[in-house]
């Protein structure tokens, strides 16, 4: 089965800015938020919010990229992966609001990695999640906060995010695994 | 990666993503909780038959901000001073269980025996080996000279251009071998300074330039001064005439120092032998990175035993 586009680069855009709406209204405001993307995808992300944050509020919301590789509980069972940088914002996230921000939620690990990576790098008042996709099949008791689109899918099938800013073109698609 | 044994046998880009996954380690050391669970329920073993301060507690120090449990051996106070060989320790280690060895050894080539003999499974590191390589401490010297270079925008870069002067016993000095081969794999240009007797046979077929007069390859204002412990332990023929004849001919006195260039940087592995080939001036001036080199060398391991101990684990 060839791949199927779910999202188009204007649905994304769409789905961000909808986020970035839902973030200052669960906020009550852009105080004391910081939002972190998970590399790789996550980051650009990330930053989009960022962007579209200080757009609507004309505030400044602080960003950062939250690495959780050498948090991973499946270090064992893949080939060796580089980490990526860790950039936590000037203020720090003591205290703050920390949205974390992934590209797909599929089973819940990353992100399990994520909060004990938050974890050594401060003490965060609240932790939220927003992901682009939420795909299913979780496998921790894990649930966003913020979802661009939620992505009905068997465990065979492979969901592809491109993003202008890393892969030079921008969609979603799904497509059988080994096709 | 299995094993790291030499810088010899590390391409560029392996190299560069060593030195980059340590800048990522290196962060850590800027937390508030300064340890990973990464290498949580595996085994490191120090495994050292000659005395060494800095590098068993740099990999000590290492392995437990990556939350590797770490046993410490010293052939000092061990079976090996009851004749045990290093087959029999080495089959002990498996036993126990470690998933990494450590081993710095008097003799050449013993960690690739340890690695190629099937005695043990775990994954081999180099941490000196006779007058063979000591392939962390060359990692180490590479990450340093690259920070002072290009600052935290590090990620990536080879060492393109830099011109490194190496000064004293080259022949004894496995530093010096590993880093004429990684520096330049980087792409360094390496300067080797020295009194003849203290060059090792063969030196000319290495990627070097060979001088002998110290005062001449200063003038050539090199972007890196290297100076090489003068090795007394392993010295048993006279290669100098005394140690105060040394100092002034092949030593960093401080007026050396003053005609380095005031970007130029001065490294050492140590230990050092103040007023002998280094001088206490500059060992302790700004352009000295004795000790950046020191905490540097913990992130660098951190790094290596990352790559050898994560991933899945192919039993050959």
């Amino acid at each position: 089965m060839p791949a199927r586009i779910v999202l188009q680069q204007a649905d994304i855009t769409r789905a961000l800015t909808r986020i970035s709406h839902e973030i200052l209204e669960s906020n009550r405001g852009p105080d004391n938020l910081v939002i972190l993307g998970i590399p790789t995808r996550g980051v650009v992300l990330a930053d989009r919010i960022g962007g579209l944050l200080r757009e609507i509020s004309g505030t400044l919301v602080p960003v950062g990229a939250l690495d959780v590789t050498l948090y991973r509980d499946d270090l064992g069972r893949n080939p060796t992966r580089a980490p990526s940088p860790t950039q936590v914002p000037p203020g720090g996230i003591d205290g703050k609001t920390v949205v974390l921000v992934d590209d797909v939620l599929y089973s819940g690990r990353t992100i399990r990695a994520a909060l004990d990576a938050l974890g050594s790098i401060g003490r965060p008042s609240i932790v939220r999640l927003a992901t682009l996709i939420d795909r299913g099949h979780r496998e921790l008791p894990i649930r966003p906060d913020f979802v661009g689109k939620n992505l009905p899918s068997s465990q065979s099938e492979r969901i592809n995010v491109h993003l202008q800013e890393i892969d030079g073109d921008e969609y979603v698609s799904i497509e059988e695994s080994g096709s | 990666m299995r094993h790291l044994l030499s810088t010899r046998d590390l391409s560029r880009d392996q190299a560069i993503a060593i030195l980059d996954v340590a800048e990522d380690m290196a962060d850590v050391a800027d937390r508030e909780v300064k340890k990973l669970p990464t290498l949580r329920g595996k085994t490191v073993v120090n495994l050292f038959f000659e005395d060494s301060t800095r590098t068993r507690i740099s990999f000590e120090a290492a392995a437990k901000r990556l939350s590797a449990d770490v046993i410490n051996f010293s052939a000092k106070g061990s079976s090996v001073s009851k004749g045990e060989s290093l087959k029999d320790t080495a089959q002990t280690l498996a036993a126990i269980g470690a998933d990494a060895v450590v081993i710095r050894h008097g003799s050449s080539g013993a960690p690739l025996v340890l690695a190629n003999a099937g005695w043990i499974e775990a994954a081999i590191v180099n941490a000196g080996d006779g007058t063979h390589e000591h392939p962390t401490q060359a990692l180490l010297d590479a990450f340093t000279i690259r920070r002072r270079l290009h600052g935290p925008a590090s990620r990536g870069h080879g060492l393109d251009g830099v011109t490194v002067t190496i000064v004293g016993d080259i022949l004894h000095s496995r530093v010096a071998r590993s880093n004429v081969w990684l520096l330049t794999t980087l792409g360094a240009s390496v300067t080797l300074v020295a009194p003849a007797t203290l060059l090792p046979i063969g030196v000319d077929e290495w990627p070097v330039a060979v001088l002998f007069d110290l005062d001449e390859a200063l003038a050539r204002q090199a972007d890196v001064v290297m100076m090489l412990r003068i090795q007394s332990e392993r010295m048993h023929a006279a290669f100098f005439p005394n140690a105060r004849e040394y100092s002034r001919q092949w030593g960093l006195d401080d007026g050396r120092l003053d005609r380095l260039g005031p970007d130029s940087i001065v490294m050492h592995p140590g230990p050092m032998n103040r007023g002998l080939e280094i001088s206490a001036g500059a060992a302790d001036s700004p352009q000295s990175t004795v000790l950046e080199q020191v905490a540097n060398g913990v992130s660098v391991r951190m790094a290596v035993l990352y790559l050898l101990l994560s991933g899945e684990r192919t039993l050959s």
